[in-house]
């Protein structure tokens, strides 16, 4: 009995710490530009996608392929941002929603082309492969790995708001753009770097997250519901938010799952639908902040 | 009325030289290409879906990913009556309406709230309850196996439903014309103008006495009931209905139809059926998995070069001439 909850509180947590990852930029570029950014999981995918290749076909070391992996998405994601993005910062929400949504059916084409249908699994190095026993107890060492990197992430991205000046500058960005920006903080050089950060860490959570969450075509739509729901449950723009938002839906949704199959994912949109009927505009409250000033 | 201050207002709604001709060529459709009137009637409904979404990103400037939750409301409703013994096709489908606008109504206290952004999880969010809903209340809905077993009587206890599809196009034409006819009224009405301010300004709409939540929610109300027939009329012509009616992939193909098409001009939705449409059943053909990477393209593209679709492109073109014609 015990030993069954604590594994629900395992996967729980480090499916949730991968939501964390992957949402994180989405709820940036959200409570940073006001953009609605569909196609950020799609970049999530992209991540899995590139780690099965560099990993299983050119046997490359699993987390220097990883390190690589985040990297060349996160260059990669400045020119998507300077070339499709930036024309639409001012554009209407149904445009933006438009405009991504295209790019993330492109994405599960090309990725469909590549690949193809079936489910992907990256090869994952033998030290992380099997279970700690400790008693009744099993824990899966991948899973804790996730939940390691989710919380380290945490941590470090606390500390780069709280501490950093480019943490001050976002948060500054995020508070009040033209404030920010006649401050002379370079608000659309800040938000480029955000956004590149943002898609790194998609390309992390989709790369070792795939795992958890299966990478086929339909990873991208999948996932985008349930980093919406994150990003609608933390608000947008908050790292906090964001992470007990992500900890919560993962819980929920493996814990549902576990004790009472029969509702499957319907437990999670009832918390959603909950949430927003008691605080529509709170968890707004950024952005409606961002959009009065 | 020459002179009067009405007389803008009436001239916006007077109906148009193209207008005839759209309608025109849908009767001409008919005889032209008997062969393909399941098709037509599939892009009639479709347009009909798309116009019951124009209302609310056109006129309301709501923008919503989970409409197709009233689409399947109908679908199911007019599925069940079909089912349990009540045959006759029209009552159904005021039936359909009237449910579907219950569930608008419910829905719209949610929606009429807050900003772009949480009206986008909003309707994502009641899209996603009522599918897994129907998902899981596999008994009454058939799953996705569908619900079988659905009969409807002759239309008008005339015109049996047949395989040429005439009938079901004799019968989506009828129904597209009298939503259009209805919706057009409404946007035009008095009621469409406190829409118009509340979307262009909801302050200032709520400072010259409009009330804005009552306005939208209105609106919600009533595209809800469009949806509805749409997805009722859908489960009268194919005799059959499944889950999907309600999935987020409807409400996606919607939007993008509705996207394509050009909102705001009521007519949108029915030419971006018609792409949609015959688009999906000439390159699924070819490639079926790459379907949606054209459609993504596509969406991109119009995004890009044509904003406001194929009817703002077509708007544009047409004050282009426009202006040429009295600049010589």
């Amino acid at each position: 009995m015990l030993t069954d909850f604590v594994g629900v509180i395992i996967d729980g947590t480090s499916y949730g710490a991968m939501l964390f990852v992957i949402a994180l930029g989405l709820s940036i570029t959200l409570g940073l530009m006001g953009f609605v950014n569909l196609a950020h999981t799609a970049v999530a995918m992209f991540g899995g996608y590139f780690l099965v290749t560099l990993v299983n076909q050119l046997a490359w070391p699993f987390f220097v392929s990883v390190a690589v992996v985040v990297v060349a998405i996160a260059l990669a994601s400045l020119v998507l941002e300077r070339v499709v993005y930036a024309p639409f910062y001012r554009a209407t929400a149904l445009d933006q929603s438009l405009l991504t949504f295209g790019l993330m059916l492109m994405a599960g084409g090309i990725v469909h082309y590549f690949w193809g249908s079936s489910q992907q699994a990256v090869r994952v190095p033998e030290y992380l492969e099997g279970r700690w026993y400790l008693g009744d107890l099993s824990i899966s060492k991948y899973r804790l790995m996730l939940l390691g990197t989710g919380m380290a992430l945490l941590a470090l991205l606390n500390w780069g708001l709280d501490s950093t000046r480019l943490g001050a500058m976002i948060r500054a960005s995020v508070d009040n753009q033209r404030i920010a920006a006649s401050m002379g903080i370079p608000v659309k050089r800040v938000f480029m770097i955000a956004f590149a950060i943002g898609s790194g860490l998609a390309a992390l959570g989709g790369a070792l997250g795939a795992e958890v969450l299966g990478l086929d075509p339909a990873f991208a739509t999948r996932t985008l519901v349930l980093c919406l729901l994150v990003v609608v449950l933390g608000g947008a723009g908050s790292v906090n938010g964001t992470f007990f938002a992500a900890m919560l839906l993962g819980i929920c949704d493996i814990g549902s799952k576990y004790y009472v199959p029969e509702f499957g994912a319907f437990m999670i949109y009832v918390l959603m639908a909950v949430v927003l009927l008691y605080r529509p505009q709170g968890l707004y409250s950024l952005v409606a902040r961002r959009r009065a000033a | 009325m020459n002179g009067s201050p009405l007389r803008p207002l009436l001239d916006r709604s007077r109906w148009r030289a193209p207008e005839f001709v759209f309608w025109a060529l849908i009767i001409a459709a008919f005889f032209l290409f008997p062969d393909y009137r399941s098709l037509g009637a599939q892009v009639l409904v479709t347009g009909i879906f798309a116009l019951s979404l124009d209302m609310l990103l056109g006129y309301a400037g709501i923008v919503t990913l989970g409409h197709a939750a009233f689409f399947g409301v109908g679908a199911f409703t007019a599925g069940w009556l079909g089912k349990y013994g009540w045959h006759e096709p029209v009552s159904a489908l005021a039936i359909a309406a009237a449910v579907a606008a219950c569930a608008g109504a419910l829905g719209s206290r949610l929606v009429v709230r807050g900003t772009d952004l949480s009206r986008l999880m909003v309707t994502l969010a009641i899209g996603l309850v009522l599918y897994e809903a129907a998902n899981k209340a596999t008994a009454v809905t058939g799953g996705i196996d569908g619900l079988q077993g659905i009969e409807f009587a002759p239309l008008l206890g005339l015109f049996p439903f047949d395989l040429m599809g005439s009938t079901a196009y004799v019968y989506a034409a009828i129904v597209a014309f009298v939503t259009l006819y209805l919706v057009r009224r409404l946007v035009h009405s008095p009621y469409g103008l406190s829409l118009h301010a509340t979307r262009m300004n909801r302050r200032r709409a709520l400072a010259v006495g409009i009330d804005d939540g009552r306005t939208l929610a209105i609106s919600y109300i009533v595209s809800a009931a469009v949806a509805g027939i749409a997805g009722a009329l859908t489960t009268q012509i194919t005799q059959f209905i499944t889950i999907d009616a309600l999935g987020f992939g409807r409400s996606a193909d919607i939007l993008i139809i509705a996207a394509l098409g050009g909102v705001g001009y009521l007519y949108g939705g029915f030419i971006g059926a018609l792409v949609f449409v015959v688009g999906r059943d000439l390159l699924s053909g070819i490639s079926p998995a790459y379907w949606h990477f054209w459609l993504g393209l596509l969406l991109v593209l119009t995004i890009f070069f044509a904003r406001g679709g194929i009817m703002g492109t077509a708007a544009r073109l047409a004050r282009r001439l426009a202006q040429r014609e009295t600049q010589r």
